[in-house]
């Protein structure tokens, strides 16, 4: 039998790596733009986007992601439409991540003050202008540290699509164990690897915060 | 011809009918105040003539066109009327200058320089050029509330709407916007205003709108109504015999 090196374990583990980065920034940026349309028709639209986005957003909240994955995967199956699995992880990642921004960003936006709707108004400006000009600029900076602070549940997400085979940080880890039997060095390393992606997320979204709450002082 | 015509309007807000028919006819250079006990429907009556809220009957008119609850008469509607709030509401994100520039140039496509021109104009007129590029947050409540009239007036209204304007303030920088307001009026500014400043209202209104129960009670010039009020109601509230 052949021998493993620490550094042969790392290796291997830092190029899957790059998948789960990849993945992760697919899915925050596509589940971005994804939860932005999904903000805007929940809040601008009318009674039936605006049903239809709650109902998305209580779906993909309401069931576990491992299960959108399966389905994802096996359900396009059954229609006969073969789909890779990094195809299945990248849409279901991307629509749940969407789900939860578009939430994340919806109570930012609902936290801006009625006053403010009201003043914008009382000077003629109509709903895109009220928007762009007066509401967004204030949601967006409130929006920025949860929003950076659920980026770390992207990349920890991430993880679940080893179960259907796409090989990322975590499917990296279980081949490598099956490969040298030295389950606790490998899941040890795979799990600093994921501290590392994280940490500096969940440190910056906390900074973020400070920063804001500072730099907001009340009147 | 009166600039606004007020015409049986109605409002509720599901059973509760807060406006029971309302008519008031404003005529240009007046400067009425509105009195009531809480809950009298002043404020809902300030909004309805600014189209913050629809009207469930009767019509208001403002200059000649009508008040419809569409987005164009809208917005023809609330460049002719500006309204001051209690709260303020300047947008926090922009300076002062910031505050009175926007809408100039998203609403009405004023050139940016031209825009910035009547910024420093308005907050001058306000006592405020020194502040132009000051913060909401930086400024205490009188200068935020002189920054929202002199927004209001970058939009050249024919008329303004001010919803007590002075009851977030503390005591001693209520003095400050008044006499902003004053002036208003003495430079010949339509101003429908809600207010508890009884003295004020004595000194500066044409006249004084008493709204009980969602009507208007008594009016009349500000001699009759604080010195020969006729209903039992409004001497009540004015604490007299
Ligand atoms: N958006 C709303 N929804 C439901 N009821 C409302 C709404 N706005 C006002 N009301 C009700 O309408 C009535 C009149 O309110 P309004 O704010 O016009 O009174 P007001 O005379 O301005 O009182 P105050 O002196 O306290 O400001 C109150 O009973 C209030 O509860
Ligand atoms: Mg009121």
């Amino acid at each position: 039998m052949m021998e493993f090196s620490t550094w042969d374990i790392l290796r291997n583990l830092l190029l899957a790596t790059r998948w789960t980065i990849v993945l992760s920034l697919v899915s925050f940026l596509g589940g971005g733009i994804v939860g932005a349309l999904l903000l805007f028709l929940r809040i601008g639209g009318n009674r039936i986007s605006t049903a239809f986005t709650r109902y998305y957003v209580e779906l993909f909240q309401g069931t576990p992601l491992l299960m959108q994955l399966f389905l994802a995967f096996f359900g396009l199956g059954l229609f006969g439409i073969n789909v890779p699995a990094w195809l299945a992880a990248g849409i279901a990642l991307v629509l749940w991540t969407a789900a939860f921004l578009a939430e994340i960003w919806r109570g930012c936006v609902e936290a801006v003050a009625r006053g403010q709707w009201e003043a914008s108004a009382s000077l003629g400006m109509g709903y895109v202008q009220q928007m762009r000009y007066v509401i967004l600029p204030q949601a967006l900076k409130v929006a920025i540290p949860p929003t950076v602070g659920f980026s770390v549940q992207v990349v920890k997400g991430t993880a679940l699509t080893s179960i259907i085979g796409f090989v990322e940080l975590s499917k990296a880890g279980t081949v490598v164990t099956n490969a040298t039997f030295q389950p606790f060095t490998v899941y040890g390393l795979v799990a600093l690897i994921y501290f590392a992606l994280c940490w500096p997320l969940s440190k910056s979204s906390q900074a973020l915060e400070r920063k804001l709450n500072a730099a907001h002082r009340n009147h | 011809m009166p600039l606004i015509e007020i015409t049986d309007v109605r409002k509720r807000f599901g059973d509760n009918e807060v406006l029971k028919g309302i008519d008031l006819d404003v005529k240009p250079g007046e400067v009425i105040a509105i009195i009531g006990k809480s809950g009298s429907g002043k404020s809902t009556l300030l909004r309805c003539i600014n189209g913050l809220e629809i009207i469930d009957g009767g019509s208001i008119s403002v200059a000649g066109s009508q008040l419809l609850p569409d987005e164009v008469h809208l917005k023809a509607l609330r460049l002719k009327v500006g309204m001051i709030f209690q709260q303020f509401n300047l947008f926090p994100h922009l300076t002062a200058g910031g505050n009175v520039i926007l809408s100039q140039t998203v609403v009405k496509k004023t050139p940016k320089r031209e825009a910035e021109a009547m910024a420093r104009k308005m907050l001058e007129r306000v006592g405020l050029a020194e502040k132009f590029d000051a913060y909401p947050d930086e400024l205490s409540g009188g200068q935020q509330q002189r920054v929202a009239i002199a927004r209001a007036l970058a939009m050249e209204p024919i008329a303004l709407l001010c919803d007590e304007v002075t009851s977030a303030l503390d005591p001693e920088l209520v003095a400050e916007v008044l006499a902003v307001v004053r002036e208003l009026a003495a430079e010949g500014m339509t101003l429908l205003m809600v207010t508890h400043e009884m003295k004020f209202a004595r000194d500066v209104c044409s006249r004084v709108v008493f709204m009980h129960q969602g009507r208007v009670h008594e009016i009349g010039p500000p001699e009759d109504v604080f010195a020969k009020p006729k209903t039992p109601e409004l001497k009540q509230f004015l604490g007299v015999q």
